[in-house]
């Protein structure tokens, strides 16, 4: 993990506008930054957009206008082959999961460290390691389809941390899990953050964001994010 | 390349399913037209050398008055458009009195004789590597010189040389178009596999990995696929072509040289499944990388 001084942002929206096609605009001037080694809520709505601006931060979409700095690259002018090496500093936890139905749950968790080219015996080592530490350790050899929403969850979580992101965006992580969980889920990014991950949690969950209220928050809304500390 | 970790279920793919069939059938083809091509250079190559060497340009007598300079003229003119052909190393005419030398053992060398309107010789010799158009260097010399004529038999041997020629090409356009149809075949199935997997792709793409990463794992199936199919392909043309050779040989003592396929021959169908295969992997991973390049 890279150790950048805490307060440098880790990534910057500067009037980042984005829309769907011919639609209406999901996001219009949207302009913050994240410094590094913080912990964000984003709050919002259901269809305000949390997930469409997390897909800007991972770099699955491009905005329509506006600039994106990730890591102090302007995301518009880099170049295709340098954005994987980005791409590996950010963990994410989509919303509908997003695991490979075909592998197990250590595979699915191994795969951003093949992706790497990791060695066999380090990926043998870790994976299981952290998905014990989710509470899948009697759950390695078990494909998707036979976890329910909870575990799958957790292992998409699992997924998302193994490479020890310096950003970890995770789309309402707490939604399918019991409040004991969703409270281990919590603790296990606070922990993350305690190393030096830069965190973005959206969620809707009222309650969560109140129990960590100490953490400030993003309120996404009408196109337009505001900060609420 | 075949224990190399694949992170994509290619192998239980049904649309790369017909790939192997088609292949085969591609190697197939390939290899009959491999294989004529280099019988038919084999045998060429023979009458070719038969051809070489010199070559007599026969000109009949003119008739009516002043025949005789008539027919020196004609001589003259022959010896000139021979001469003006490139790879021609000598030309050179009999005159009346070795023509009637030559004759002499079977005709005697009577007056009567003398006086016959004898057909006159030129004889040519012509360089052995400039694979002279014989065929072509006839059809000009009847047109221009009226009765001049090429020896025959040469002629003929020219002109089976060039239809051999001609099939050459176009055992060398039907590989190209064979390999053409393999590749738009590859194209197709590696679209459809993508299409398929696109969750898959995107979420691999997500969490970093290269384009070249995903585009292996499509190229390695494709090699095995196309590997596959090829080496079925030529186990059915090995019986095929015995069997063809067989028939040639029995059509033998007429005026086929033996028909027999040269080293290089079998090596060209021995590898034609690996290089099947090579550009199965090839297409398959440009393809690949052409429709990545379309992610953000
Ligand atoms: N792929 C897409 N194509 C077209 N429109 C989309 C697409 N994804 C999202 N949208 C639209 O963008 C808007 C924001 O969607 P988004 O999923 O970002 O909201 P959200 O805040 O994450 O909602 P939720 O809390 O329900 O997850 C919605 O109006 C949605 O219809
Ligand atoms: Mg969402």
């Amino acid at each position: 993990m890279r150790h950048r001084p805490r307060g440098e942002n880790i990534i910057r929206f500067d009037s980042v506008g984005l829309r769907y096609g011919l639609g209406p605009e999901v996001l219009r001037d949207v302009t913050f930054a994240l410094p590094s080694g913080s912990f964000h809520f984003l709050t919002g709505p259901s269809g305000a957009g949390k997930s469409s601006l997390l897909r800007l931060m991972y770099l699955g979409l491009r905005p329509t206008r506006g600039r994106v700095v990730l890591f102090d690259r302007d995301i518009a002018s880099t170049r295709r082959y340098e954005l994987p090496a980005l791409r590996r500093r950010i963990g994410v936890v989509f919303q509908e999961f997003r695991l490979l139905d075909h592998l197990t749950a250590l595979d699915n968790v191994a795969l951003p460290l093949r992706v790497r080219g990791v060695r066999e015996s380090e990926i043998r080592k870790h994976v299981p390691e952290l998905l014990s530490w989710v509470g899948l350790a009697d759950q390695l050899g078990a494909k998707p389809s036979t976890l329910s929403g909870g575990q799958k969850q957790r292992v998409a979580i699992a997924r998302a941390v193994i490479g020890r992101p310096d950003l970890l965006l995770a789309d309402e992580p707490t939604g399918n899990v019991d409040d004991h969980i969703a409270m281990r889920l919590m603790y296990l990014f606070e922990e993350l953050n305690k190393l030096g991950t830069t965190i973005v949690v959206a969620t809707h969950n009222e309650s969560l964001v109140s129990r960590f209220a100490h953490n400030p928050r993003l309120h996404l809304e009408h196109g337009q994010v505001t900060r609420v500390n | 390349m075949f224990g190399r970790h694949s992170d994509l279920p290619l192998a239980g793919d049904a649309t790369s399913r017909f790939l192997p069939w088609l292949v085969a059938l591609m190697v197939f083809l390939a290899a009959m037209a491999v294989s004529g091509a280099f019988a038919v250079n084999e045998v060429m190559s023979r009458w070719d050398h038969d051809v070489t060497g010199t070559v007599t340009v026969q000109v009949l007598p003119a008739g009516g008055e002043r025949a005789e300079a008539a027919t020196d003229e004609r001589v003259r003119q022959a010896v000139d458009l021979i001469r003006a052909v490139p790879g021609v190393l000598a030309v050179k005419a009999l005159d009346k009195a070795r023509t009637l030398a030559l004759l002499e053992p079977w005709l005697g060398g009577t007056d009567v004789v003398r006086d016959l309107p004898l057909p006159r010789l030129i004889d040519v010799t012509v360089d052995p590597d400039a694979r002279i158009d014989l065929a072509e260097v006839a059809d000009r010399l009847s047109h221009a010189v009226p009765g001049a004529a090429l020896d025959d038999h040469r002629v003929w041997l020219s002109r089976l040389i060039n239809l051999s020629r001609t099939m050459e090409w176009l055992a060398i356009v039907v590989v190209g178009l064979i390999g053409l149809v393999t590749s738009a075949t590859v194209v197709y199935a590696t679209r459809t596999g993508m299409a398929v997997h696109h969750d898959i792709i995107e979420v691999l793409h997500l969490i970093g990995a290269h384009d070249d990463y995903i585009a292996r794992q499509f190229a390695d199936r494709a090699f095995v696929l196309g590997l596959g199919g090829g080496l079925f392909g030529l186990a059915m043309a090995v019986p095929a072509l015995s069997a063809l050779g067989w028939a040639a040989r029995r059509l033998e003592g007429g005026f086929l040289p033996s028909i027999g396929l040269p080293l290089a021959g079998y090596v060209v169908i021995g590898l034609l499944p690996l290089l099947a295969a090579g550009l199965a992997m090839l297409t398959a991973r440009l393809t690949v990388h052409g429709a990545l390049a379309r992610m953000p």
